[in-house]
């Protein structure tokens, strides 16, 4: 079942078109991976999906209903932003973070109730890191931060979840920790769309793939995006991929 | 619930400051007299005593104004804090003090009633806030600290220097004393009409804060963010500058400029009970109005003159906020 699509997409600020022609369908338990180099537009993009900034030209539909229709909390009852874990303001508890996903099933003037409060702790129990809910989010790992993160999405409750390069920064353990994370989601039904700088990660945790390079997108199943060729021309160096005996995917100069 | 434990504690202090202020003076009533006096007082059994008076012409006006002042100060100052996402703004460094007293300033020289002095404060309040977040938009994007607080001594300087220039031109027997006397802060003039039409104001200001304090709260983990949260951000802020600005403006009519307690008190506030917004305001409102009740009481009885509030919160409040900055780096500053 298609639950994000964007047909003849156009984005940019203001007058500025960073891309355009973007045709992009997002289905109920899938993880689609966006590749692209820096500075193409992929968070531009994000930006979009989420109605944070408005599209050019084109059409965003979320259930088959224009994007531009919706109000924002109707908006954010259906997709839900993983931005990259950047430190808050204010040194909030992981549990305090992780309930404010509930805003958009609160009323205007209401506060968390105590179902608010159970549903933010099994977001963070679906992660396993209960643990860490009275801790202070400022003082926690990078990686702790980016499962805070995603456990405050799955709290928000929507069918889609957007993640803007969740695994940037984060060690070894973490990555793969994240990346484990996403497939499970996307098992239990969410659609996933995902940024990262590591087209390795595709083969490990896609389903589809979206390209964004200047002047090209292209769109597919994994193994048919991730050609040589097509990632050598995205980033402007000669790639290889090869598969090892055991059957991973490994993105080299060539 | 241990919010819930914490926000009952500040309200009996509040209460027992309130009760023991209104007896402190010249002419003094202990505190069981004030709370017979108070309870007595629905009833009205007509042959008003020496305490009566005392109490309800004298006293209560004025710990009931200070109360205001002080919820209202601090109310603003956590709401400045959230939205602008940055533990040090307050009204006072945000220049919507100076702002708003460059207001009131010219309904003094122009001998305007409290309404009037109170619509100039909160026309000179908002102007100035808008000036300080264009300024700062303009000149590198919102949310960078340094330029919005260099904003706001740049913005504040200006209305400072308007002041100066009022100053100049106001009758230096008459206006002047009122008008200097009024900018270092001070409730010795305050009287049970002041209250009685500053009071609805700042309600009406705070009910925003408080109806739309979990909201508030998830502003200020940015724009983008809190948009994808669900919070309509544009129509917020704007509301939230609106609220602040117009309790700050209508208490800074009735006790002039004082600094300090937007900045002291939330920080206070947030180490009793966290940074959540939804449990800081009530804790910031309370322990706001017993700070300033307690420091007008000081103002009007340490000395044999009445001391200005500002210069005492300045001196009070100064060395208390490096000292909470010192003593708690890691929970007030991330």
């Amino acid at each position: 079942m298609t639950l994000l699509e964007t047909r003849d997409l156009a984005i940019g600020y203001g007058r500025t078109q960073i891309a355009g022609g973007l045709d992009l369908s997002v289905t109920a338990g899938s993880v689609t991976c966006l590749l692209g180099p820096n500075g193409v537009g992929k968070t531009t993009l994000f930006k979009t999906l989420l109605a944070l900034i408005p599209p050019l030209s084109g059409i965003v539909e979320i259930d088959g209903r224009s994007l531009s229709r919706l109000d924002r909390q109707s908006i954010a009852r259906q997709i839900a932003y993983v931005p990259q874990a950047q430190i808050a303001e204010f040194p909030y508890t992981v549990i305090d973070l992780v309930v404010m996903g509930r805003t958009a099933h609160l009323g205007t003037f209401g506060g968390p109730r105590r179902a608010d409060h159970e549903a933010a702790m099994a977001a963070l129990d679906q992660l396993g890191i209960a643990s860490l809910a009275a801790r202070d989010s400022t003082r926690i790992s990078g990686g702790q931060r980016q499962l805070a993160l995603i456990a405050r999405a799955l709290a928000q409750q929507t069918r889609i979840v957007v993640m803007d390069e969740p695994t940037a920064s984060l060690d070894l353990g973490n990555r793969i920790r994240v990346l484990d994370t996403i497939r499970v989601l996307a098992e239990s039904g969410l659609a996933i769309v995902l940024s990262t700088h590591e087209p390795e990660h595709a083969f490990v945790v896609a389903d589809r793939v979206a390209i964004l390079g200047k002047d090209r997108f292209a769109t597919g199943p994994v193994e048919a995006v991730m050609t040589s060729k097509e990632l050598s021309r995205l980033y402007g160096v000669a790639l290889s991929v090869e598969q090892t005996p055991s059957g991973r995917h490994v993105v080299g100069p060539a | 619930m241990r919010t819930a434990i914490i926000l009952l504690l500040l309200a009996i202090l509040l209460l027992a400051v309130s009760v023991i202020a209104s007896g402190i003076g010249p002419y003094h009533i202990s505190p069981v007299e004030v709370l017979k006096a108070v309870l007595r007082w629905p009833f009205g059994n007509g042959d008003a005593d020496a305490i009566d008076t005392v109490l309800f012409s004298i006293r209560l006006p004025r710990v009931v104004a200070a109360g205001f002042v002080g919820a209202a100060l601090a109310a603003a100052g956590a709401a400045y804090q959230s939205l602008f996402r940055n533990p040090l703004v307050s009204p006072d460094i945000l220049g919507v003090s100076t702002g708003a007293g460059l207001g009131a300033v010219i309904g003094i020289l122009l001998r305007l009633p409290v309404v009037a002095i109170q619509v100039l404060g909160f026309a000179g309040g908002l102007l100035t806030v808008m000036g300080v977040a264009t300024l700062a938009r303009t000149l590198r994007g919102a949310g960078d600290v340094l330029v919005l607080v260099l904003a706001g001594i740049v913005v504040g300087a200006l209305a400072g220097a308007t002041i100066s220039l009022v100053k100049v031109l106001a009758d230096p027997y008459d206006q002047l004393p009122a008008i200097t006397f009024w900018l270092l802060g001070s409730l010795a003039g305050v009287k049970a009409n002041d209250v009685a039409a500053t009071v609805p104001v700042v309600l009406v200001g705070l009910a925003p804060l408080v109806l739309l304090r979990w909201r508030i709260g998830v502003l200020s983990l940015g724009d983008d963010e809190a948009r994808a949260l669900g919070v309509e951000v544009e129509r917020l802020r704007i509301i939230v500058i609106a609220a602040a600005t117009l309790i700050t403006a209508s208490v800074v009519a009735i006790s002039g400029v004082i600094g300090w307690v937007g900045l002291m008190v939330p920080h206070m506030a947030r180490l009793l009970v966290g940074p959540r917004f939804d449990r800081l305001l009530p804790a910031a409102i309370l322990l706001g109005a017993a700070f300033m009740v307690g420091v007008d009481t000081l103002a009007r009885s340490a000395a044999r003159i009445e001391i200005p509030l500002g210069v005492l919160t300045a001196v009070i409040g100064g060395p208390a906020f490096v000292w909470l900055l010192a003593r708690n780096r890691r929970k007030l500053l991330p």
